[in-house]
């Protein structure tokens, strides 16, 4: 039953995650007023139950200091409820964290669970050490690109009054946000198609503004390279994993080899053996460190780059409705019929255009202020680890050769 | 373009570093240079049995001498080899391995007259298309009498290596020596060199294939017995080599090896050996447990070696990413930044590569070598079992032929009885011959056994303390790159 193998009920003490927080929003020091964070989290079988914790002085809530059970599909109506309101056209609508994945984890640990009686025990202890590792990994993951969701929402000074956000962080009871049925899914499909047909073409429209017109350039070119990294460094950092794996199986042969050998080579091979257990857990601990600070960086900036274009595009799309109440309303004026209502249209619409270019504005120059800073950590903790972890390696290495060399 | 131009120099700039380093461990072991003045007569070419037929396998995996002669019982095999008379079989060369294991030890301590050096190199390509073939140049620099020169050159080809195996193997494994096999024959890679294709795959099939001889030559050379073989000599010094066609694999002789090959893996299930020898019981054990992991190990191996290759490449491709990414930053010093870790990454994927060629060269050929080794080992071994079967196929013979002359006694036919009396005779003869070939194949095993460990440690030894330090420069060189970089990341601002 492979069920035994897969971690049940994994709970993560909540000061490891806080970390992970910070590391890709530099400027997310909540002030007193709003804190929020995910202190507990459940992993069963099909789904992962977060709990939210809220610490506010804020007179909208019954209580200083609560906590909420969530799913997923929750942080995803929250999320969806941002992005069709028109109030918040104009801000950069923090992205939604990824949905958890822990298929390709529970496909292994099936397989390792079916190919139990192949291998000797040592070896089923060890790669079932390894594989829920793997999960448990994927699993901070997860906590974290919600949490970090959260703490978006709660530092944008608009956004944290909302009150869906008030809602999803007080109401006790679940929500009721079933996922989208099929007809939902269709029709945002085809709402994605015509948006991004549309998106060409606002896009084509040159802005007087320099400042929109130079971002638009800017913004497009860059989420397609930031794209291109990101996958980049996932295979990268596979290749990185599967070599330590390697190192891993050669570990455990030599010390077979170094039980049953009948010369001094016995001595050797488990010297060897203990040094590449050794060497081989700092090279998992570069491949899991390089995803964190430098690929996860990456695929945030892939989320938050496409929501900064979804701004560029609902100002684009405000800007072609300005211009057409401005065309109806010359057109409206010459035929001197309904003029009236042309010029509210207009008016609305300028209102709404500007109103979103100001905001808008803002938060690109935000936007790239948080950008650079997140880079900056994250490179600098990148290559602090990376040497840390070198001079681990070596330092094994040389004392091992030192030990070897001596006996000869 | 220029990429593949880099991998080139620097693969092959590492390459050279390794592989000297491989060489000189390999020529290190001093040997045995004395033996008695008369040696094998040039002209009876060894102790072997005089069986017209093809005596050897392939020069890949499965090793083993048959004779055609498997059922002594039936056919009244004349071998010489069991003819007392034959002064050849029990030659000189056994007053030189009549030793003990300590004294060989002795032998080898004061041993500074091993002198032979010997290199595999410049490959070229003859003929065109699928006749085309590598020829290899073969340079023996030396200070040996037995040879006629001091430092010789020959042109080699891969069959003529291979010739070269398969008479040594012939010659000496029954006799119980681990004759070292040759490199594994590759259809593909060889058609790929034929075609013609340029690239980086055909380039380092035939640096490995290079490499590969040069080990196989040079273990064949601190075998005590097999540098003085006539064969080995005529190889490493006459200009013209008589074309080895019996390795070609559709040849007459190709087809023989098959069937005798068949046949011995027959005859290995049938035959039920009485140890009295615990020692061989042990050694053959340990033997068996040592090749599922040697090979569990190159499997391994050859996995990392493949995992690092694509480290290698997604590395670059992550550099080259990051390079552009770095370009449509538009904060400066960010981009900056990103150009510069672009750039550190781009250095680090060299150095995967670089290691990656040693966990090649260095461990996984070692592996394969020993694997193959291994191979030769057991074959040894199972020299051993024919050995004693056919003494106990003597003695079967032998009591029949008692049994036949008993009951002719009965029948009072005096000619015949004169026949089986001689009969008799000739079957104790065989019998006696039977048991000293057995204890002579055994005596012979716990030396040669005795030499392999020897040299399986100090390979080892030596191969895996190169390895490690090849890791400790890669860090080194980490740590460089890395320290560089932080205060790059540290300026952004």
């Amino acid at each position: 039953n492979s069920d035994k193998l897969i971690l049940e009920n994994t709970n993560i003490p909540c000061f490891q995650r806080k970390k992970y927080c910070l590391a890709v929003n530099v400027d997310l020091q909540t002030d007193a007023t709003l804190q929020v964070d995910i202190s507990d989290a459940l992993s069963e079988r099909d789904k992962v139950k977060f709990t939210v914790h809220t610490k506010s002085t804020l007179p909208n809530f019954k209580q200083n200091e609560f906590s909420v059970v969530r799913q997923h599909e929750e942080f995803i109506w929250l999320h969806d409820s941002f992005v069709e309101n028109e109030e918040y056209a104009g801000y950069i609508i923090p992205p939604a964290p990824p949905k958890p994945d822990f298929d390709a984890s529970r496909e292994k640990l099936q397989k390792l669970g079916e190919g139990e009686g192949s291998m000797t025990k040592e070896e089923f202890t060890k790669m079932k050490q390894e594989l829920e590792a793997e999960y448990l990994a994927i699993f901070k993951k997860t906590v974290a690109m919600h949490e970090v969701f959260l703490c978006r929402v709660a530092a944008h000074p608009v956004l944290r009054k909302d009150l869906n956000f008030h809602v999803f962080l007080e109401y006790n009871q679940d929500l009721s946000v079933r996922g989208k049925n099929k007809k939902e899914k269709l029709e945002d499909f085809f709402k994605n198609v015509v948006k991004s047909a549309d998106g060409v073409l606002v896009a084509g429209v040159k802005d007087v503004d320099d400042f929109f017109e130079h971002e638009k350039t800017f913004l497009l070119e860059y989420h397609n390279r930031v794209k291109d990294s990101s996958a980049k460094s996932d295979r990268m950092i596979r290749s990185h994993k599967s070599a330590a794996d390697d190192i891993n199986r050669i570990a455990s042969t030599l010390y077979t080899l170094g039980t049953q050998d009948s010369t001094d080579l016995c001595k050797f091979f488990l010297k060897v053996s203990e040094l590449f257990e050794k060497t081989r857990k700092i090279e998992a601990r570069v491949a899991a460190d390089e995803d964190l600070k430098l690929a996860d960086l990456l695929k945030y900036y892939l989320r938050e780059s496409q929501a900064a274009k979804d701004l560029l595009y609902r100002r684009g799309r405000a800007l072609v409705d300005y211009e057409n109440a401005n065309k109806a309303l010359d057109k409206a004026r010459a035929k001197n019929k309904d003029v009236l209502q042309a010029e509210t249209t207009q008016q609305v619409c300028c209102q709404k255009f500007e109103k979103i270019s100001e905001s808008a504005k803002q938060e690109l120059i935000d936007f790239k202020t948080r950008r650079v800073a997140a880079f900056r950590k994250n490179l600098v903790e990148l290559a602090e680890l990376e040497l840390k972890h070198a001079k681990g390696n070596l330092q094994l290495l040389q004392s091992c050769l030192g030990v070897l060399k001596g006996d000869t | 373009e220029t990429s593949k131009y880099r991998s080139l120099a620097g693969f092959s700039s590492v390459l050279f570093v390794v592989l000297s380093l491989v060489k000189v461990f390999l020529s290190q072991s001093p040997e045995a240079a004395c033996l008695s003045a008369e040696d094998i007569s040039p002209s009876s070419n060894g102790p072997r049995d005089d069986d017209p037929d093809d005596l050897f396998a392939e020069a890949t995996e499965e090793v083993s001498l048959d004779s055609p002669e498997r059922q002594p019982i039936l056919s009244d095999g004349p071998s010489p080899a069991i003819t007392p008379v034959t002064p050849v079989m029990i030659s000189p060369r056994v007053d030189v391995f009549d030793r003990s294991p300590d004294q060989d030890e002795d032998e080898e301590e004061n041993r500074d007259t091993f002198d032979i050096q010997i290199s595999v190199s410049d490959p070229e390509k003859v003929g065109d298309g699928m006749n085309a073939y590598m020829v290899y140049k073969v340079t023996t620099k030396t200070s040996l009498s037995i040879f006629s020169r001091d430092e010789v050159c020959v042109k080699r080809r891969f069959s003529d290596f291979l010739g070269l195996y398969s008479k040594l193997a012939s010659k000496y494994m029954h006799m119980g020596y681990i004759v070292p096999p040759a490199p594994e024959k590759s259809i593909v890679g060889m058609t790929k060199v034929k075609v013609g294709k340029e690239d980086l795959s055909s380039v380092e099939f035939v640096e490995k294939r290079r490499s590969a001889l040069e080990r196989y030559l040079l273990r064949t050379v601190k075998h005590p017995a097999l540098l003085k073989d006539p064969d080995v000599l005529q190889f490493l010094e006459s200009s013209e080599l008589p074309r080895a066609v019996s390795t070609q694999a559709l040849s007459g002789a190709g087809i023989l090896r098959m069937v005798n090959k068949a046949a011995d893996a027959v005859n290995k299930m049938t035959i039920k050996m009485n140890e009295s020898d615990a020692w061989f019981e042990e050694k053959q054990q340990q033997f068996e447990n040592l090749d599922v992991q040697l090979r569990k190990l190159h499997a391994s191996v050859e996995s990392l070696v493949c995992h690092r290759k694509e480290l290698s490449v997604n590395t670059a491709s992550f550099a080259k990413s990051a390079a552009m990414l770095g370009n449509s930053e538009d904060h400066t010093a960010l981009s900056r930044a990103l150009s510069q870790l672009a750039e550190v990454e781009e250095k680090i994927d060299q150095l995967h590569q670089d290691q990656s060629y040693a966990d090649f060269y260095l461990i996984s050929e070692l592996l394969g070598d020993y694997v193959r080794l291994i191979t030769a080992v057991k074959g040894v071994f199972d020299q051993r079992m024919k050995a004693w079967a056919k003494w106990q196929d003597a003695q079967v013979m032998l009591q029949r032929k008692r049994e036949a002359e008993a009951k002719l006694q009965y029948a009072n036919k005096p000619d015949k009885l004169q026949q089986a009396t001689d009969e008799i005779r000739e079957w104790e003869g065989k019998v006696q011959q039977g048991e000293r070939d057995f204890e002579q194949i055994s005596k012979n095993i716990r030396r040669e056994v005795g030499r392999f460990e020897k040299d399986r440690v100090k390979d080892f030894r030596v191969v895996i303390i190169k390895y490690l330090e090849s890791l400790v420069h890669t860090q080194q060189q980490l740590i460089k790159y890395w320290e560089a970089f932080l205060p790059e990341a540290k300026a952004i601002a």
